[in-house]
């Protein structure tokens, strides 16, 4: 009975993940294997092979991977730095780097925007200091960076995290046994912050595979990603539901397999990852 | 005297402006089991950390064998230490544990790994190269941290509390364990501790110390029987800590009773702390003591007896094997050479026993 007691109070979430989770995905894996007359097919699931789609699906994975690897190597720096400050200070500091969290994700991508224009802040400001103007705008670098940005302290707290649980003494037995900084870096910092990394890699790297809106107000139309393909076969004049069904679920596996294999080659270390 | 292994000269160090230790002089020598003892917030552990490295004194010097080390990283001194809570890399098995400091020394394979078999064989470990840190008990792991340590064949083992994690039986096998080790590798072992059990078990040596003073350095057995203050007589074991007034030579009054004892040069009439071990308290027939007293509680404690007997307005302490039931009128005598006498405190800083 209490069992049950419990249960019902999970189940405002159940209902609401049955009504937008469960049936979608499964009105999706419906679509996916049908075409428009209702029949069964693999068309949509092979047109990720397709030219047209596994263009933007490779640039797509290399510009995730090119985004993960900034937010990390922009993270861990940093969240070495903050993990030496004592804890009340810190959880301050910490606060300034999550605080672009709390803007709309949508507003903070509109300011880059006017940084980034042809005629906005970035070259205004060039200007006055005697510098040529650069156009970013419209181009993958600035697709880049706004996702880099945007996704930035979903890296940097895990990793954080994990560096302030390290003990202090335990970096002070390394040292006593005449580890310098950097051995103590590669051999103690980075391995006990491994679970740390992976979430932040996870949580950087998944959601930027299937990005469009920023690359829709960043890139123009000129960078156009496997996330903009879906997101035309569900929305524009020409829609085609099966097809946009059929590409989200070869993304979807393909994110799987991408994540087994990661774990694979993180055996050992316990895997914290959230995903 | 053997020679000066480790001196502290003038060490004075400050966290904001708490003051931990002040104007500390202290003398290790070579092949001792020297322990730090003393309540936490001492400056015991500050001791041993600016000793391994890991803390700069505000000013004053740390000397190993006469050269000044007080700049040298942990790294350049001939010493390793002993984490309170283990310190081991967990993401490592025991070998590579072990082998880390021989590893970055860049010795041959071949050494590190019958130095990592005989480290283990030490400490009673042997077939744990491969095991993980977190598949060990407290003790196992504590164990390692000690191997670890060693292989590096330090001058100087520096320990600090670190069987305070484990439980009671568990820590005085490890005392033993200690015991052995120190006199199987002949090398300098310096303790940190607040358990004075611990401290008079282990050590040759044990500095005690409060609110950044030393407070009295001795063998344990002298720091048992002869307490220098108040404080050293509360912190190691039970005492009856009394006033007193010196009367003259081998002469004391307690609570207006006049008690002989063989202690001498105090002068004459002077205030003193009078300190009787319970365990020293003889209890006899009303009248055939020196005092006369009523039992008011008495607690059973495995060996002995624990008892409060109520006499002269004092409830005094008395440890026996024999019972005497309270509310029972009853004697006490207490050999004279049982009394100790111990000068007053002279400034605000030697007298924290109340504040425990």
């Amino acid at each position: 009975m209490k069992k049950l007691g419990s249960m019902l109070l999970a189940g405002p979430y159940i209902i609401w993940m049955v009504l937008f989770t469960i049936i979608p995905l499964c009105l999706i894996l419906y679509n996916a294997f049908t075409n428009t007359d209702g029949n069964f097919t693999l068309d949509n699931i092979t047109a990720i092979t397709d030219y047209v789609n596994a263009k933007p699906l490779f640039l797509s994975l290399s510009m995730s991977l090119v985004v993960t690897l900034t937010c990390f190597l922009l993270s861990f720096p940093l969240a070495l730095v903050l993990s030496k400050y004592s804890k009340n200070k810190n959880s301050i500091i910490v606060m300034v780097f999550i605080l672009p969290m709390w803007m709309n994700f949508m507003l903070r991508t509109l300011a880059w925007r006017l940084i980034l224009l042809n005629n906005g802040f970035l070259n205004k400001g060039l200007g006055i200091l005697g510098f040529d103007p650069v156009y970013l705008m419209n181009t993958k670098a600035a697709v880049i960076l706004g996702t880099a940005y945007d996704y930035f302290p979903f890296m940097l707290l895990p990793i954080y995290n994990a560096l302030v649980k390290i003990d202090k003494d335990v970096i002070n037995a390394a040292k006593d046994l005449g580890a310098t900084s950097f051995v103590i870096l590669k051999r103690i910092m980075l391995p006990l912050s491994l679970p740390g990394i992976i979430s932040g890699i996870t949580m950087v790297f998944v959601p930027s595979m299937s990005e469009f809106v920023i690359a829709d107000m960043l890139g123009g139309n000129k960078v156009y990603l496997i996330g903009n393909v879906i997101e035309q076969a569900f929305n524009s004049g020409y829609a085609d539901v099966h097809l946009g069904s059929g590409l989200s679920l070869s993304l979807m596996v393909l994110i799987i397999i991408s994540m087994v294999i990661y774990k694979l080659f993180d055996k050992g270390e316990g895997g914290h990852g959230i995903w | 005297m053997a020679n000066k292994l480790i001196e502290l000269k003038g060490i004075t160090k400050s966290f904001g402006d708490k003051t931990i230790l002040d104007e500390m002089d202290l003398f290790m020598n070579e092949n001792r089991f020297l322990t730090l003892l003393g309540p936490s917030g001492c400056g015991k552990t500050t001791t041993l950390r600016i000793i391994g490295g890991f803390e700069m004194p505000d000013s004053g010097k740390v000397l190993f064998e006469g050269r000044d080390i007080t700049n040298t990283p942990p790294n350049g001194r001939p010493f390793n230490t002993v984490f309170q809570k283990y310190a081991l890399f967990t993401h490592m098995n025991i070998e590579e544990n072990i082998a880390f400091g021989l590893k970055i020394k860049n010795k041959p394979k071949s050494y590190i790994k019958d130095k990592v078999k005989y480290a283990l064989k030490l400490v009673n470990l042997d077939g744990f190269e491969k095991r993980m840190p977190d598949s060990l008990s407290g003790g196992q792991q504590q164990r390692i941290a000690i191997a670890r340590a060693i292989v590096n064949e330090p001058r100087v083992l520096l320990l600090d509390e670190p069987l305070g994690a484990l439980d009671l039986k568990l820590r005085q096998d490890m005392q033993y364990e200690l015991i052995r080790l120190k006199n199987e590798l002949g090398i300098t072992f310096i303790y940190v501790t607040h358990d004075q059990e611990e401290a008079l078990t282990m050590s040759d040596t044990i500095v005690v110390m409060n609110k950044g003073y030393i407070q009295q350095i001795g063998t344990p057995e002298d720091i048992y029987n002869e307490p220098q203050n108040a404080f050293v007589a509360d912190f190691i074991g039970d005492s009856n800590i009394i006033n007193g007034i010196m009367l003259e030579d081998k002469l004391v009054e307690i609570l207006g009773t006049k008690f002989q004892c063989v202690d001498e040069g105090f002068g004459n009439n002077t205030p003193v702390d009078v300190v009787v071990r319970p365990e020293d308290i003889v209890l006899t027939k009303p009248g055939k003591g020196i005092i006369d007293g009523r039992v008011v509680s008495a607690i059973f404690k495995g060996v002995h007896y624990e008892m409060e007997v109520k006499a002269c307005g004092f409830e005094w302490l008395v440890h026996s094997t024999v019972l005497v039931e309270p509310g029972t009128e009853a004697g006490m005598w207490i050999d004279p050479f049982n009394i100790q006498i111990m000068n007053k405190p002279e400034s605000e800083d030697e007298e924290i026993f109340i504040e425990e």
